[in-house]
């Protein structure tokens, strides 16, 4: 992607072209996962592309990002090649954490991706750090913070909400609620009739968003984004969408029923964005599967990459716990 | 005596518990209606209903702290961590507050509550989810910390450290939930005591000592000695503490010679402390210097041949009891 004039917008088609190589490489993800080419704990995407595409496509690529262990597509949408997301998760050198933190722990440092963070609720404050040292050092970018519905229950969320308040820090924490944490419904963990409330008990402007609509998520982030350029502040947006795997590969999920999953995947947000643009003229069908099968070429090719790639080397090991190489 | 799971173990344990004494509940993430997330409360929501068996939010700290507020007044909570590894999120609550109450109230207050979860590395989680928190947790007076590696500790110790009137930690090892082992049946009451270590083999020229998920370690590890002539005696420390001195001593003054493998790290681990003791109170018992075998000083790499170079294996324990044997 390249970078953004103030007033312009990312291309649609483009972004349409983002969610299809995420959801492409989750599947491919899934498949690679139960061939035991993929170890440990993977989290997969499908269902939510649309948020983090929409809120990438109303920032600029120097602005930052963090989010927590589902994070793939947060990798791929800060321009993380396929191939580097798939090495990792093969647990390869050329991976985009050299194979040493997996599906969960994803970074991009050049490309502003902060992490991939597996303690439920301990990234927000890192988040905030982040924008604090924006503010700090006084410049107009902004801090995306995504996390799940089950991280606004844990302390690290509510103190890190009440000091970016405090210090009127520049980020947007953004909740893709889901409606599940693991198998506990919101109903059951949150004593909130809505999430977005959260943010009122900090005093920080909150918004509701249909997450399966690329555009009103991107249109409601950059609005935000806007007003956070122009004075710095903390905004909150809940985000409504649906993951349509289980929590983790080793989930079956029968805590929901077919119907509720039948539901939301009639409101996909790929058809709909594709639908949206076709309908425009912007888009024709043999545009939207020439781009199909370019992301599912470009994954494929990142499996033979990843499948290809060096192991990191046992002579390395000791090399990455303390930074200049120091040994204690 | 009868084969069972180290899951059943935990869930008889539990249910017996939750029978016998109705101040006693269980209470983590996904412990009710999705049965725990590695199924170990079973059916037991079922039978005890949501009053006793409660599922929470994901919020380590404000349930581990409910807990010992409960355990103030009287009730015996059971707070399950769905891993040790998130049981730092409620570091403050365990070291502060658990076992800090009784010395600070000059008595007035114990703290009745057992902390329990899967610890310890499991398969290819990363850095944050592999945790062995053993020897953090060991090193706070006031806690008793205990590591069960087979279903008839699993079960016997957890029993014991729900009756138990202070705070205890029931470590159970993540990769053994499906190991199986003999068990006394369901009405025979089994309880095992904190601090008593137990040999799980007999031999004559090493000492082995070991727990959790290092003891099918070191039994497999004995099993191939002994081909080659050299007779292993291993120590399953049950508990880290209270620890089992005389056990060790005793098993020490018989083989002279003493590996310890641990899953934690080396620094500041559980074996430099069972060492220390060692050469403290029976110097002269001792033929060869002590060895150790435990994870590299490294926080855990994702890479499936990284996490084998980091952990604990045969290759490794063979070679140290070959050093101090001078084999
Ligand atoms: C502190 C902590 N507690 C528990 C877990 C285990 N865990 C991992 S994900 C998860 C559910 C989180 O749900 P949510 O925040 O809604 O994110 P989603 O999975 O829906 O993306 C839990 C309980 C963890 N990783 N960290
Ligand atoms: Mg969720």
């Amino acid at each position: 992607m390249t970078a953004m004039q103030p007033g312009e917008q990312r291309d649609e088609v483009e972004m349409l072209s983002l969610m299809l190589l995420i959801r492409r490489f989750e599947e491919r993800a899934s498949q690679q996962y139960q061939a035991q080419k993929v170890g440990g704990f993977c989290h997969l995407y499908i269902g939510q592309e649309a948020v983090v595409a929409g809120a990438v496509a109303a920032v600029r690529d120097d602005d930052y990002i963090i989010t927590a262990y589902r994070d793939h597509a947060h990798a791929l949408a800060r321009g993380t090649s396929a191939n580097a997301c798939m090495a990792e998760l093969f647990g390869k050198e050329t991976g985009c954490s050299r194979g040493l933190g997996g599906s969960m722990h994803f970074f991009n440092r050049q490309n502003h991706m902060y992490g991939g963070h597996a303690i439920v609720g301990a990234h927000v404050p890192l988040a905030v750090g982040l924008a604090f040292a924006i503010k700090y050092r006084d410049e107009d970018r902004v801090t995306l913070c995504f996390f799940g519905d089950g991280a606004i229950n844990q302390g690290s969320f509510h103190e890190a909400l009440n000091l970016a308040a405090l210090y009127k820090l520049p980020i947007v924490f953004i909740c893709e609620n889901n409606l599940f944490a693991m198998g506990t419904s919101v109903k059951r963990s949150t004593s909130l009739k809505q999430i977005v409330d959260r943010a009122e008990g900090y005093d920080i402007p909150g918004e509701i968003v249909d997450g399966m609509n690329f555009r009103e998520v991107r249109d409601k982030v950059a609005e935000i984004v806007d007003s956070i350029r122009k004075e710095s502040h903390p905004a909150f947006v809940e985000v409504r969408t649906y993951r349509y795997r289980g929590h983790s590969m080793s989930d079956p999920a029968s805590y929901r029923t077919k119907l509720e999953l039948e539901k939301y995947r009639l409101d996909d947000p790929i058809t709909r964005l594709r639908a949206q643009l076709t309908r425009e003229g912007k888009l024709t069908n043999e545009q939207f599967d020439l781009l199909d099968k370019r992301s599912k070429e470009m994954v494929l090719a990142s499996v033979k990459f990843a499948e290809a790639s060096p192991q990191p080397p046992i002579e390395k090991l000791h090399d990455f716990t303390y930074a200049d190489g120091a040994k204690p | 005596m009868r084969e069972i799971t180290y899951r059943q173990a935990l869930n008889e344990a539990l249910a017996e518990e939750l029978e016998r004494d109705p101040n006693v509940f269980l209470m983590g993430e996904e412990v009710a209606e999705y049965h725990g997330a590695y199924k170990v409360s079973q059916g037991l929501l079922e039978r005890f209903g949501p009053r006793r068996i409660i599922d929470t939010p994901i919020s380590e700290n404000g349930f581990a702290g409910l807990g010992v507020g409960a355990a103030m007044v009287g009730l015996r909570p059971i707070i399950e961590f769905m891993t040790f590894s998130f049981s730092l999120v409620a570091f403050d609550q365990v070291v502060n507050n658990a076992p800090n109450m009784f010395t600070m109230s000059g008595g007035q207050f114990n703290i009745p509550i057992t902390f329990r979860g899967p610890n310890g590395p499991a398969h290819q989680l990363g850095a944050t989810h592999s945790h062995a928190t053993e020897n953090f947790y060991a090193s706070v007076p006031g806690l008793k910390v205990c590591t069960p590696a087979t279903p008839r500790d699993a079960k016997g110790l957890l029993k014991t450290a729900v009756r138990d009137n202070n705070p205890v930690l029931v470590l159970e090892a993540e990769l053994l939930y499906s190991s199986k082992g003999m068990v006394e049946p369901p009405d025979e009451e089994l309880l095992i005591p904190l601090g008593k270590a137990e040999v799980k083999r007999e031999g004559s020229d090493v000492s082995v000592i070991c727990y959790a998920q290092t003891v099918p370690l070191a039994l497999k590890v004995a099993a191939q000695l002994e081909e080659e002539d050299i007779s292993a005696e291993i120590v399953d420390l049950r508990s880290i503490k209270p620890l089992d001195e005389k056990a060790i001593f005793d098993s020490v003054a018989k083989t002279h010679r003493v590996v310890i493998v641990e899953q934690d790290h080396p620094f500041c681990g559980v074996g430099a402390e069972v060492c220390y003791r060692i050469q403290r109170n029976i110097f002269d018992e001792i033929d060869a210097p002590i060895l150790r075998v435990s994870q590299e000083d490294v926080p855990m790499p994702y890479n499936e041949r990284l996490e084998k170079a980091v952990l604990p294996n045969a290759d490794k324990l063979l070679a140290a009891v070959k050093q101090v044997c001078y084999a």
